[in-house]
């Protein structure tokens, strides 16, 4: 929508921005051909978790910060349980490791599918929804649906349900699947790693934008595989350190306009998500994987956020192939969680949301009462490099009419996959020339 | 082809995790068959299209808590025929409703460092409370065979078949072990509303009580049991402070608990 001033200058505005999870806005001004100021608006309503989990026990955060995000409980319970071991020293076995990445690699494959078919692919060609979409791309929909069903019935077998598990606990799990029932899903699986891999040539023949940003890059890296569920935290400028030096390094900052809080690392501006975590683990990639990105045109690094479609569909591949490993791998009969008991002291864990780094820290007392609460989702961390993205392109396509510069920035902040109910614990869009 | 138009479908957002609404998407096997049956007028998590109102059918998912939202909810009410609240958040506040036994203004601190730049209720309400609502779908999240029944019932032109009675009755007939009689396991299931298929139960854990209170609870009873099962008095009033705190009967029972004589760490009983 268009707007012209009284002043001359112009206004563009979408009431609100589609195909993102949660409420948010964005503000353009550009004054004789320069964008002056960009501004990412989040209005989604604060739900103040951080603070109705003081008082809490060292049991809930699991089920309670799940609510955080229908799309991600996951990553809330992974790096929430991780937090809360830490506190008692309690060490979970291999085998409870395995199954949450297991149950990890069905939120990537849900996300991912929903995000790379259902509210980005729609950019790319053309409609308004993945609704439009299937008349004409009928077959390619129904393959986004299987890919996607695949990932909420693996959910379903280890976590119980797809949205808000309810197996989960500090400690492990309530109870394990079996190898028998793992083994049911194995066909789903197999069919969906081929999908994943059509689905990363799919998306390679699209047109991308040519924008590269020289952002930090900063991800988990696991010593034995392409980060998820754990591992340590590394950079792009090489600085390495444990999860629980995050504070240290990530600051957390509060703008007016927005109802997330901004972070910074090492005080310079940051990237999570998908890009960072292949720039950074790439060689962590399966063969199959690396040569499917190679041959989709990606190179070993990627600073193209338009290109993030291909990075997840290469995610993509990599969890089916994942969740087979560990399935073929599974032996029946490991106990299902450690005992974790009540314990005081400061614990922090993290994971790789499928947007990128999440982190958890809590304090507890001595009957396991939580103190002091902090989440930082990855949303919030992104929040300054889609802000600076969206100047470059909209100073980039300033030439561009309104209608379709309004749908690039929207675009350029669907690339990111932005959860803003994640990340408020909303988007106006607006673009003001002059 | 019908002839006449296809009833136009509305998904309204308030606060919540967007948990409810892709309770919709993750509909994948009917995905297809409801955007054959209904016009997806308004969904803007799936779609930038937007068509006006009135809509024959709203979906609302989360609960009150702006002072913006308390007045576009009855913008809502006016452009809809049918309006369905979805979820804990809507139905009952959601675990934002935590906020109501809390300071708000204590609360914008521990989160924010600039409390003014927010504009917030000191309450977390469901939207039950501002406006007539035609049907509640309960849960956190709903389960999408129910929302496929509330949508189908409604294009049928009859009432939703959405049981009320508690988890128990579904436990038993799956056959599963009774884990507070067996294990000792505390379990919210007798006072709690049917509908997830009996989940916790089957992973051997208590119920905790997501899809809010069923037709006829007796939760002092059910006090009583939690207790003797090793919980204590402040153990009991966080269960039935989650994700439907502001449900009647569990809000209720927790105030109950709350004015107890004894310590208790949980804060003041409204």
């Amino acid at each position: 929508m268009t707007h012209q001033l009284k002043d001359g200058s112009q206004v563009l505005q979408v009431g609100m921005l589609a195909r993102v999870e949660g409420e948010g806005g964005m503000h353009i001004e550009i004054k004789d051909g320069v964008v002056e100021s960009v501004k990412l608006n989040i209005f989604e309503p604060p739900r103040f978790y951080e603070a109705f989990l003081r008082g809490r026990k060292y049991t809930e955060p699991p089920d309670i910060t799940a609510r955080i995000c229908g799309i991600c409980p996951v990553a809330y319970q992974s790096a929430s349980t991780e937090a809360i071991e830490a506190i008692a020293g309690a060490v979970t076995t291999p085998e409870i490791q395995a199954m949450r990445r297991l149950l990890y690699c069905g939120e990537w494959i849900e996300s991912h599918s929903l995000h790379i078919f259902m509210l980005h692919a729609p950019d790319f060609l053309g409609y308004d929804s993945v609704i439009e979409m299937a008349a004409d791309y009928g077959p390619v929909v129904e393959m986004a649906l299987r890919l996607k069903k695949a990932g909420n019935d693996l959910m379903e077998l280890v976590g119980g349900r797809a949205i808000h598990p309810v197996n989960v606990k500090v400690g492990g799990f309530y109870r394990m699947p079996t190898k028998a029932q793992m083994l049911a899903l194995r066909p789903a699986l197999e069919r969906g790693l081929e999908e994943a891999f059509e689905t990363v040539k799919l998306v390679s023949t699209f047109d991308f934008p040519d924008m590269e940003q020289p952002y930090e890059y900063v991800a988990l890296r696991h010593p034995d595989y392409y980060a998820i569920e754990r591992g340590t935290v590394v950079s792009t400028s090489g600085v390495t350190f444990p999860v629980s030096e995050f504070p240290k390094h990530i600051k957390e900052f509060h703008v007016e306009h927005s109802n997330a809080l901004h972070a910074k690392f090492d005080d310079t501006m940051y990237m999570v998500g998908p890009l960072a975590r292949y720039t950074l683990n790439f060689h962590q990639l399966s063969d199959r994987c690396k040569e499917a990105a190679l041959a989709a045109g990606l190179g070993e690094t990627c600073r193209n956020q338009f290109k993030s479609i291909i990075v997840r569909a290469v995610e993509l591949a990599y969890a089916f192939e994942e969740a087979l490993r560990i399935i073929d791998g599974w032996k029946d009969g490991a106990a299902p969680s450690v005992p974790v008991g009540p314990a005081k002291g400061e614990g922090m864990g993290a994971s790789e949301a499928p947007r990128g780094i999440i982190f958890h820290r809590y304090v507890t007392d001595e009957n396991g009462i939580i103190e002091d609460a902090q989440i930082v989702p990855p949303t919030s961390q992104n929040q300054p490099s889609i802000e600076l993205d969206l100047k470059t392109a909209a100073q980039k396509w300033v030439d561009m009419d309104d209608h379709a510069l309004t749908h690039l920035c929207e675009h350029a902040i669907r690339n990111y996959d932005p959860c803003i109910s994640c990340a408020t614990h909303f988007l106006d869009l607006r673009i003001k020339r002059s | 082809m019908p002839d006449a138009p296809l009833p136009k479908l509305a998904v309204w957002k308030f606060s919540s995790c967007d948990g409810c609404q892709l309770s919709l998407l993750n509909c994948e096997d009917e995905l297809l068959s409801i955007v054959g049956a209904v016009h997806i007028a308004y969904f803007p998590e799936a779609t930038r299209a937007v068509v006006e109102g009135p809509y024959d059918i709203s979906l609302v998912e989360g609960s009150v808590t702006t002072p913006e939202d308390a007045e576009r909810i009855h913008e809502i009410r006016a452009e809809s025929k049918l309006v369905v609240t979805i979820g804990a958040c809507a139905t009952a506040g959601g675990i934002q409703a935590l906020r109501n036994w809390g300071d708000i203004e204590q609360y914008r601190s521990i989160v924010y460092a600039h409390p003014e730049y927010l504009s917030t209720l000191a309450t977390s309400t469901a939207i039950g409370d501002h406006i007539n609502v035609d049907f509640e779908l309960r849960g956190c999240p709903i389960d999408k065979y129910q929302l496929i029944e509330v949508l189908a019932s409604h294009l049928q032109g009859r009432r939703p078949r959405i049981p009320t009675y508690s988890v128990c009755v579904e436990c038993k007939r799956k056959g599963n072990i009774c884990v507070p009689v067996a294990n000792g396991t505390p379990c919210l299931g007798p006072v709690t509303q049917a509908g997830c298929g009996a989940l916790c139960p089957s992973f051997a854990r208590g119920c905790y009580g997501c899809f809010g209170p069923q037709d006829s609870p007796n939760a002092p009873a059910l006090s009583d049991q939690l207790i003797e099962l090793g919980m204590t008095n402040d153990d009991v009033i966080r269960v039935y402070r989650t994700f439907n705190a502001e449900a009647d009967a569990f809000r209720a029972e927790s105030n109950r608990l709350q004015a107890l004589p004894g310590p208790s760490k949980q804060g003041a009983a409204k």
